[in-house]
């Protein structure tokens, strides 16, 4: 019985998502009754994957208090229940947009951008109000986040002021009437609610996104968000839109596993999205020119190939099979990957170290996961397979180097306490 | 059972002796290939420190506490000894569920002696074939159909039942040795095919979704779990599905030390178990499926007063009567010139003749019942453990070593693994004087060969033999099981009986759903209900009655609770 009611639900709130689309007028807003204002909101927090940052350690919904490593100290997350003391149940919904749309907090202090509201002010103010209302109506929680760990002069907010006029501009998006409706939803959901530059941008010195390199890749966390742009070996030319949705969808499809946070914004947020919303998603993306291809490098040490290859028969090859070409949607090929042919190698580098526990969902529920070969494979031999996997059956990457692999390995000693 | 049952809407709750294993943390592929910890060190298997059994041939003897694992290894922690299998998966011969009326009928009354205790099956082959068909699905099955609904297939056992389809999945990649075998075999005038294996030949998601890779022929399946995700085992194949669903419990570090009744005795009211910190508990429960491994089940019946004890000298009782095992016997063919490469394996990588199975040759004046099959089967020649060495080479020192170093390479051992009876004198009760951690007694195991086991392996040896010798070695070496049973060298893991299922109390534990003669709210699954065992590996005829009991449960017992069969 519980099952049966909440798959009714979840159909009820499909049906109400097609309403989201930016294209709304005010007037069909104004017909909808609060409860379907907020039921309209919950899906948009789902779209902006709200739960990942606001989930309290301890599991409390939106009760915030999650350090964020913003590039120069943690940055914790808000509670955005609907507490009045420790949360936002003073803000009106004016308020609460203004956050949204220009970063700014109810007694009109600036919000660190670690809260993507460059992003977040592409979203309609009908949407706001959703996601406002949807919010009134969650338990509010008593939890005040730790303050945050900024050093000073970052430490004063009001220089946000300097940072917003130099980096942000507000605006709610407008739809490109050259492109598809299906493309300008995608646009929407990829700029606004969805913030996917947040990781997947590259960053300035003053950690503001690159416009002129959206998308293509950005390190993160001791991880490297992909390059989403249609670059040939390390972007998503060689993925169908059909890849991308499943992926987005699933956690894996024919050519990759998601690893590192991606899991969490598949399984709090596109995992869950509507499929047409996926489908937007993977139109948008598959339109992105391709980003400045990597320089060209030089080939790779005969020797640490040949030590590359005789680790990769010892200790992947199981998995991974002969010539690379994996097991697909269980053990992801390595033969033409995407993310084993990123520029940057912190990816590929982390899951041999640490290994990787792929995202368990109702469709695909098996665990799988690859171990951790930090404790057996010394940072030579690390750099020497990963060179070979980027240099094999077809691949072409730069090659690694030991210090490469001490670096990191040192980074998510420290990252683990240890 | 727990996934039919959870399933089906109910609320179960599972409590597990061990701790929780998975495959990423218990057994990844960087340190599951440890033949030392695994195997020698017992890493998975019953600590006997903790609770063991006591042994005897006869009950002229005393028995003894068994303080080392030997002749078979048990498993702890979730997923019980289905972590450490081969994954060889066979269903019995249609025959084997009539042993007692079918060889009466062929062979005369002189055919079954008046000890030995056989029995029919209270269910026939045709009843369960649903069943095994749904487990071989569940695993992945690799192998070669022999009979698709009556039509014999080329390359599959001509012998076996029928079957509803093909496997889910193609035959493994044969290698070297078992490939002599096979072509020495069919010149000989059998019927050679490849093994049933748990092993996957491919990638494979199951009917629940979960997903299964391709074996890369490690040779670590044997006593170890398998980090490639390719051997079904219940991490595998049930587990991902189960731990999701919400009404579905599992206890851990728990072992049940007693089923509870009602002041009747008729009824199971829950069980008591001690927990992790030692602190003794009770579960209620409105049925209490036993699914212990054979011997746990039988002493859980014998410890909370579930029917009544067998009496050898008597021939009366139920629970612990008709305890049975497997006789195993080798050959071995040494070559000069041929390298087989014995380290390349999966647990079921072999190919096998069933000419000498259940009754499928004349056992007309060979003095015995039943029969095995005969194959060459590579799980992997892990150096410890295999140290082929031909007659007249000392057991330890340089020649010893210095043979080894020439051999390993080059030998086949062909294997057979036959049928035992059960026999009026074997059987499983409480000892007397030795008792476990927690202050219950051991269970006592009395069991020996008898005259039919010896004779049976004997014959299948020299049919082995016979075949050794066309496969053109240097030298042929068999290896009869001669003498007493030992509990000590490991043989196999096949364990039988104890609480068998029939078709009346008198002389049965549970009847034809595994349902308890005395608790109908019981119900007692696995070999323990085995009348007696046949040649084949039991681990898919015991998951058909699984299925077959859980079928009977949901689509009966649960619409009008009681006794499912009246006698």
């Amino acid at each position: 019985m519980k099952r049966a009611t909440a798959i009714a639900g979840l159909l009820c709130v499909a049906a109400l998502a097609t309403l989201v689309a930016p294209a709304l007028t005010q007037a069909q807003q104004g017909a909808s009754s609060s409860g379907e204002l907020a039921v309209r909101g919950k899906y948009l927090a789902i779209l902006g994957d709200c739960a990942s940052c606001h989930t309290s350690k301890d599991g409390a919904a939106y009760a915030g208090g999650r350090g964020l490593n913003s590039g120069f100290g943690i940055i914790y997350s808000a509670n955005i229940t609907p507490d009045r003391e420790t949360g936002i149940g003073n803000w009106s919904a004016d308020q609460f947009y203004r956050a949204m749309h220009k970063g700014l907090a109810a007694d009109d202090s600036h919000l660190y951008p670690a809260f993507p509201y460059p992003y977040f002010t592409h979203m309609t103010r009908a949407d706001d109000d959703a996601l406002y209302a949807y919010l009134r109506t969650v338990p509010a929680v008593h939890a005040q986040p730790p303050p945050n760990k900024l050093p000073f002069p970052l430490s004063i907010r009001g220089l946000m002021a300097i940072w917003n006029a130099l980096y942000f501009s507000e605006g709610a998006y407008k739809p490109d009437p050259a492109q598809s409706a299906e493309w300008n939803r995608g646009a929407y959901i990829v700029t606004g609610p969805g913030h996917c530059g947040g990781c997947h941008t590259p960053k300035n010195f003053l950690m503001a996104d690159e416009n002129d390199r959206t998308l293509s890749g950005s390190p993160i966390d001791n991880w490297f968000a992909a390059d989403l742009s249609g670059e040939s070996r390390a972007g998503l030319a060689s993925w169908t839109a059909a890849d991308i949705e499943e992926y987005l969808k699933n956690g894996r499809n024919a050519r990759a596993t998601a690893s590192g946070s991606m899991q969490e914004v598949i399984g709090l947020s596109t995992g869950r999205m509507e499929d047409g919303n996926r489908a937007a998603i993977a139109a948008y993306l598959k339109a992105l020119p391709p980003s400045a291809p990597a320089k060209q490098s030089s080939a790779p040490d005969p020797a640490a190939m040949r030590a590359g290859e005789a680790i990769f028969a010892d200790a992947c090859s199981s998995c991974h099979l002969s010539q690379g070409r994996g097991q697909p949607r269980l053990f992801p090929p390595l033969a033409g990957s995407a993310p084993v042919q990123s520029h940057d190698a912190t990816t590929v580098l982390h899951i041999i170290l640490q290994g990787s526990h792929s995202l368990a969902t109702d469709d695909k529920p098996t665990p799988l996961a690859m171990p951790a070969f930090a404790w057996k494979l010394n940072d030579r031999q690390i750099a020497d397979v990963a060179t070979y996997i980027r240099n094999s059956w077809g691949n072409q990457a730069s090659s690694v180097d030991a210090a490469d692999v001490r670096e990191l390995r040192n980074d998510l000693a420290k990252a683990s306490g240890n | 059972m727990a996934e039919r049952l959870t399933a089906a809407g109910l609320n179960v709750l599972a409590i597990e002796r061990g701790g929780w294993r998975d495959t990423p943390n218990t057994f990844a592929t960087t340190f599951d290939q440890d033949e030392l910890r695994y195997m020698w060190r017992h890493h998975q298997f019953e600590n006997v420190a903790h609770d063991t059994l006591t042994f005897r041939n006869n009950i002229g003897q005393v028995a003894l506490p068994m303080r080392r694992l030997g002749s078979f290894l048990p498993g702890t922690g979730v997923g019980g000894a289905g972590v450490h299998w081969n994954g060889q998966v066979w269903r019995f011969l249609p025959k084997d569920f009539a042993v007692r009326s079918h060889n009466l009928a062929r062979y005369g009354k002189s055919a079954i002696a008046e000890d030995m205790t056989v029995e029919d099956f209270p269910v026939s082959y045709d009843e369960l074939e649903p069943h095994y068909d749904t487990f071989e699905y569940l695993c992945g099955i690799s192998g070669k159909a022999g009979n698709l609904n009556g039509t014999i297939q080329p390359g599959g056992n001509p012998f076996e039942g029928w079957r509803s389809r093909e496997y889910p999945n193609p035959p493994l990649d044969m290698t070297y040795g078992p490939t002599l075998f096979a072509k020495a075999a069919a010149e000989a005038g059998y019927h050679p095919f490849v093994h049933p294996a748990a092993n996957m030949s491919r990638a494979y998601t199951n009917p629940l979704g979960a997903q299964l890779g391709e074996c890369t022929y490690c040779g670590f399946c044997e006593k170890f779990g398998c980090g490639n995700y390719s051997k079904a085992s219940p991490q595998t194949t049930i587990l991902p599905i189960l731990m999701r669903r919400p009404n579905f419990t599992l206890l851990t570090n728990c072992e049940v030390t007693k089923i509870e009744l009602d002041s009747g005795r008729t009824r199971a009211t829950g069980v008591t178990y001690v927990d992790e910190k030692g602190q003794t508990q009770f579960q209620g429960a409105e049925t209490v499926m036993l699914t212990a491994y054979i011997l746990h089940n039988v002493r859980l019946l014998l410890t909370s007063g579930i029917g009544k004890p067998y009496d050898p000298r008597t021939g009366t009782g139920v629970i612990g009567k008709n305890y049975a095992y497997q006789i195993t016997s080798s050959v071995n063919v040494f070559y000069d010139d041929k390298i087989v490469n014995p380290f390349i394996g999966a647990g079921a990588l072999g190919m096998i003749i069933d000419d000498f199975n259940g009754d499928n040759f004349d056992h007309s004046g060979l003095g015995f019942i039943g029969g095995g099959y005969i194959g060459v089967v590579n799980t992997g020649a892990r150096p410890i453990e295999t140290h082929p060495t031909p007659d007249g080479i000392p057991n330890w020192g340089s020649a010893w070593k210095k043979s080894i170093a020439a051999n390993y390479l080059k030998t086949v051992s062909i294997a057979t693994h036959g049928a035992v009876m059960s026999h009026r004198g074997n059987y499983l009760d409480l000892d007397p004087t030795y008792t476990d951690a927690y202050g219950r007694p051991l269970l006592r195991m009395t069991f020996d060969f008898t005259d039919n086991e010896h004779r049976m392996s004997d014959y299948l040896t020299d049919r082995a033999t016979d075949v050794a010798r066309r496969m053109g070695g240097r030298e042929v070496q068999a290896k009869k099981r001669a003498g007493s049973y030992s509990i000590v060298p490991y043989q196999t893991t096949h364990n039988t009986g104890g609480a068998i299922m029939g078709d009346n109390p008198r002389t049965s534990a549970v009847n034809r759903y595994l349902q308890s003669w005395d608790v109908s709210n019981l119900f007692v699954q696995g070999a323990s209900a085995y009348p007696q065992n046949a040649g084949y590996n039991p681990t898919g005829t015991l998951a058909a009655l699984a299925y077959w009991s859980a079928d009977a449960f949901l689509n009966r017992y649960q619409k009008s609770p009681g006794p499912l069969v009246h006698a």
